[in-house]
């Protein structure tokens, strides 16, 4: 029987291990791919205290390196199940069932998918979802960048830089991202604006070679481009979890900033929580409070 | 056996005509997940010698990055009898990368 298992081994999910090993509980940390979470694909840090710079690689790798040396037990299964027996719990895994007194949800963010035929086939042959790892491979050719956030923006002035022509395609007339990044924009000579319009086709077969674009008046259009770069979003990993845990109406755990979910003795920590501000410092933060409570609740137990 | 690095120049002879599977492994030095990768192959490498494991640098190969529709790193690819048998884009937990090189 484990005294804390954590699903996640991102930033919060790390760091609900450190303090639950600070407090010499018997923890194991759960992940399905690899540690580190959505921010190894950050090339620099630059909001977090004290450390600027640092790679998102780099930060990662640290704290997994620490969260092993105090003593975390990690392995890499996905978790396809809970179950709360009361006065224990059950993880069950794609490998196996494993037994604790609590849980940590800390399983983050991935992203929102576009929902068209075909999208996760051609994943890598021309359809990405982040356009500082993928934008490389379009220098000089035609991509398009679905979206209307901050994100979208930024990605499409990021490969205004590298790519021949940006498209941005939005649903919408105007975009809820910043205005300053918007402007920045629209200064860029290789940029084209699609406003009230959704990708509803992609063309090509073992590759990217185009998209139809559908405008909101129904009229639609064929565009010649090899990249497509889907930034419309995240959403939370907690599909396998909702036969106990509350979830809000998008899918995030409800739980205050105590981490308690609606069952007790289970606890969410990180991106998957439903909150205002999703930051790397603010998962960390709740890695800290979620492994806080979970030991308070195990100690009461005794 | 150890991971090589491989170029445009040695590709046929490491990959191509390789009498047992070769599993090419294209990345770049700003790739996070290329990093988190390459102990895993390290790892599968030394533990197989039934089949070989490459290395290829998307930057100074983009020639074979082209050649081969490598459009997100990391990038998996398996080659059998010089064609290609299966890929996988971003990481991949160990048993997965073995599988695609066990299979049937």
């Amino acid at each position: 029987m484990y005294d804390i298992i954590i699903v996640g081994a991102g930033p919060a999910g790390l760091t609900s291990s450190i303090y639950a090993r600070r407090a010499m509980k018997k923890t194991l940390v759960l992940e399905a791919v690899s540690y580190g979470g959505q921010i190894i694909n950050t090339l620099s840090i630059e909001n977090y205290p004290a450390n600027p710079g640092i790679s998102g690689f780099d930060f990662a790798t640290k704290l997994y390196n620490q969260a092993k040396e105090m003593g975390s037990e990690v392995k890499f299964e996905k978790v396809t199940e809970i179950k709360d027996n009361g006065d224990y719990k059950e993880v069950i895994t794609t490998k196996g069932i494993y037994e604790t007194k609590t849980i940590i949800l800390a399983t983050g963010l991935e992203n929102r998918k576009l929902g068209v035929t075909r999208e996760d086939e051609l994943i890598g042959k021309g359809v990405s979802y982040c356009a500082t790892c993928d934008g490389a491979f379009y220098k000089g050719k035609n991509v398009a960048v679905v979206g209307g956030g901050n994100t979208a923006l930024e990605d499409a002035l990021y490969l205004t830089d590298i790519a021949k022509i940006v498209y941005l395609i939005h649903r919408r007339d105007e975009f809820r991202g910043e205005e300053a990044l918007v402007n920045n924009l629209k200064n860029r000579d290789n940029i084209k604006f699609i406003y009230n319009s959704n990708v509803t086709k992609l063309i090509g077969d073992d590759k990217l070679e185009g998209i139809e674009v559908t405008n909101n008046d129904g009229s639609k259009e064929d565009i010649e481009v090899s990249g497509l770069f889907i930034a419309i979003g995240r959403i939370p990993e907690n599909e396998n979890f909702k036969n106990i845990i509350a979830l809000d109406e998008s899918g995030y755990i409800v739980a205050s900033e105590d981490c308690h979910t609606n069952v007790s003795g289970i606890f969410v920590s990180g991106d998957n929580r439903a909150k205002d501000v999703r930051q790397l410092v603010t998962a960390v933060s709740d890695g800290a409070i979620a492994a806080c409570e979970a030991i308070k609740f195990i100690n009461k137990k005794k | 056996m150890k991971i090589i690095d491989v170029s445009k120049d040695n590709f046929k002879e490491e990959v191509l005509d390789s009498k047992i599977p070769v599993l090419v492994d294209f990345n770049a030095d700003w790739c996070g997940p290329c990093k988190m990768i390459r102990p895993i192959l390290d790892e599968i490498a030394s533990e197989h010698d039934e089949y070989r494991i490459v290395s290829v640098n998307i930057d100074d190969e983009d020639e074979l990055a082209e050649e081969y529709g490598v459009f997100s790193i990391p990038c998996l690819v398996v080659f059998r009898g010089g064609s290609e048998y299966t890929r996988s884009i971003g990481l991949r937990p160990k048993e997965e990368i073995e599988g695609m090189l066990g299979g049937d």
